[in-house]
């Protein structure tokens, strides 16, 4: 009996023990690849160690080569991603709180079919709105493009005085144009920037955010409310004053859902951007893809760890909130 | 004031709700109506019937993507439950070092879908990477050239799809096993029953709603995927490994057929819809009935 239990303990081990080395053998790979110098790599094969540690392929897939234009290299598109990341993880976040709050303690009618809607929404694959998307996006460079066949190919009275003022326009100190330029940017002339790509993150986490802070919001007590509610607080005191305060816990799995998300995409920042403002993904992907005729493997190595790194880190340091995250946004329970 | 005071809840969800209405539910609505038109390069509003979806239908390239859909979907909730359900049960049975082994199993769900493309794409590499290494160690005639073969790069996205998702399905698993009273096992075991049929017969069995819910994640995982085939192979070589995430976004922004590419997106969108909105009912009645 006794050595019966022994065996299938072992066995057990063995297996789990299996699916340790199963899982972690890539992240080996990656590690002691973008270590090697590329004659190590056609020498030795996938696992072998390299001879010295060496952090030279580290340094070209984060600051190049110095070798001008064909060189690709993650540094500005990491920064881009922050830059794309942080406010559409800020915005997301705070409406999701909001609604989550005004949807749960402050029932009105619709309010179940206003959360439904929201989380239907968090279920569609993109490819049904990523047209749309990329047309409101790209409606100044269309306009653009437009005026620029209209003035050239459909010459007209006044076309060329036009022609001079959109120029003098490229001219102008930007600062003349700020205040006004806030007050109308509204969805005109986000293409390709930070801004059209923070405006995509923010929309498209509206959903997981609202979802996230609503079923949290429905398990705290309705009776607090409603003494404040009694006491004379209005909307935003009982927000601000009661529930944000309670908040820490969702707000956590929130933001790391919400980051992960962002900094993970691929799909908008390579339909919506290109070239110098494209997200750290996609010229990881790029990177990867060139085709120059000597294959760097170390170096690409090198640029998936650097690329992988922010989220990786989150996870070992906040393993539980992660995971909470994960399940709640795809089981949605 | 009293009005404001009154309707400020609304107030505040109305901008995000218009927001999502506008740009989730209007942009499917475009998607729909463009994919009844004649649209190439431009939107074209005039109505032109479901042409666009008899010529979608037609195309051996969306078969194409509709079959790799198809094996990569079957294979991928297969192999993830499978691994799933075993590691979950293995893990449940007072292991020591649970925590240690839990977050080595589900590190890669932190990583975006290019970085595991990237580094699978490096390992199945048909001469540097796992071939060699086989090479190495005495298996000279080994050959594994999947990710550069017509008809079997489809299944390297399957390889790379499961070790970056299983260890997801695990941690979904595992939360089922521990919601399950522990006297229901005990009174079990007093009776006879073997560990074997205790999880086939009785704790399976009482994790119906956990295999739900995991299958739907999957399959709408799967319909979404892009970026992995994206990073690994790219849909090739040629369309072999074309799926139809991949198959929209080329014929939108590859080849200018907008119409299709609306058409092929609508396709999607009513795929997921048939699994996620029955799924969301059950949900929803589940917590209901649970007031």
């Amino acid at each position: 009996m006794l050595n019966k239990k022994k065996v299938s303990r072992i066995f057990l081990f063995l297996v789990l023990g299996i699916f340790v080395f199963y899982y972690i053998t890539p992240l080996y790979v990656m590690v002691v690849t973008s270590l090697k110098t590329m004659n190590e790599i056609r020498e030795g094969n996938l696992f072998s160690l390299p001879n010295s540690i060496n952090f030279e392929s580290w340094k070209i897939a984060w600051t190049g080569r110095g070798e001008g234009t064909s060189d690709v290299f993650l540094k500005p598109y990491f920064f881009n991603s922050l830059k794309i990341a942080i406010p559409a993880l800020i915005i997301s976040t705070f409406l999701g709180a909001l609604n989550g709050y005004a949807l749960t303690k402050w029932k009105f009618k619709g309010a179940n079919l206003i959360f439904l809607l929201f989380l239907f929404g968090t279920f569609i694959p993109y490819q049904a709105i990523l047209l749309p998307m990329a047309r409101t996006l790209g409606i100044s460079t269309f306009l653009g493009a437009l005026n620029g066949y209209a003035l050239t190919k459909w010459k007209f009275k006044g076309a060329n005085l036009i022609f001079l003022l959109f120029l003098f326009g490229t001219f102008i100190p930007y600062q003349a144009i700020l205040l006004p330029m806030a007050r109308t940017l509204g969805l005109l002339g986000i293409s390709n920037s930070p801004v059209g790509l923070i405006l995509v993150h923010t929309v498209y986490g509206l959903g997981f955010t609202t979802l996230f802070f609503r079923n949290y919001y429905v398990s705290i007590s309705d009776e607090i409310i409603k003494a404040a509610k009694v006491d004379g607080a209005g909307f935003f005191k009982i927000f601000f004053k009661i529930l944000l305060p309670v908040s820490l816990p969702i707000l956590v799995v929130t933001i790391i859902f919400q980051f992960t998300q962002i900094w993970n995409d691929f799909l908008f920042g390579v339909t919506f951007s290109f070239g110098e403002n494209a997200p750290l993904q996609v010229a990881l992907n790029n990177m990867v893809l060139t085709s120059a005729s000597v294959k760097y493997y170390n170096v690409d190595m090198a640029a998936a760890i650097m690329a992988a790194l922010p989220t990786l880190i989150i996870y070992v340091l906040a393993g539980n909130y992660f995971i909470k995250g994960l399940t709640a946004g795809s089981v949605k329970g | 004031m009293y009005w404001l005071k009154k309707n400020l809840p609304k107030i505040v969800v109305a901008p995000s709700f218009a927001v999502v209405l506008w740009f989730v539910y209007g942009f499917i609505g475009w998607t729909f109506y463009i994919s009844l038109t004649k649209s190439k390069l431009l939107p074209n509003y005039e109505f032109w019937g479901i042409h666009q979806y008899v010529r979608l239908w037609q195309m051996p390239r969306w078969h194409i993507a509709v079959e790799n859909l198809f094996i990569f979907t079957t294979l991928f909730i297969v192999l993830c439950i499978f691994i799933g359900v075993i590691l979950s049960i293995f893990l449940d049975q007072k292991i020591r070092s649970e925590g240690v082994i839990k977050t080595i199993y589900l590190y890669p769900m932190a990583l975006s879908f290019i970085v595991t493309g990237t580094a699978w794409k490096w390992i199945l590499n048909p001469t540097m990477g796992i071939e060699k290494f086989a090479h190495q160690i005495g298996f000279e005639n080994f050959q594994f050239d999947w990710l550069v073969t017509p008809g079997m790069s489809i299944y390297t996205v399957v390889i790379a799809g499961v070790w970056q998702s299983s260890g997801f399905i695990m941690a979904i698993f595992l939360a089922g096993l521990r919601s399950i009273d522990d006297e229901v096992i005990k009174a079990a075991k007093v009776d006879g029953a073997s560990t074997f049929s205790i999880y086939t017969k009785i704790v399976l069995p009482m994790m119906r709603p956990v295999f739900m819910s995991a299958i739907v994640i999957l399959v709408h995982l799967s319909i979404k995927s892009y970026d992995l085939v994206i990073a690994l192979t790219a849909g090739g070589p040629g369309i072999s490994s074309d799926m139809p995430a991949v198959f929209m976004t080329k014929m939108a922004f590859g080849r200018s057929e907008v119409g299709l590419a609306s058409a092929s997106a609508i396709m999607m969108f009513a795929t997921v819809s048939a699994i996620i909105v029955p799924y969301l009912y059950s949900e929803l009645r589940r917590e209901q009935d649970a007031k």
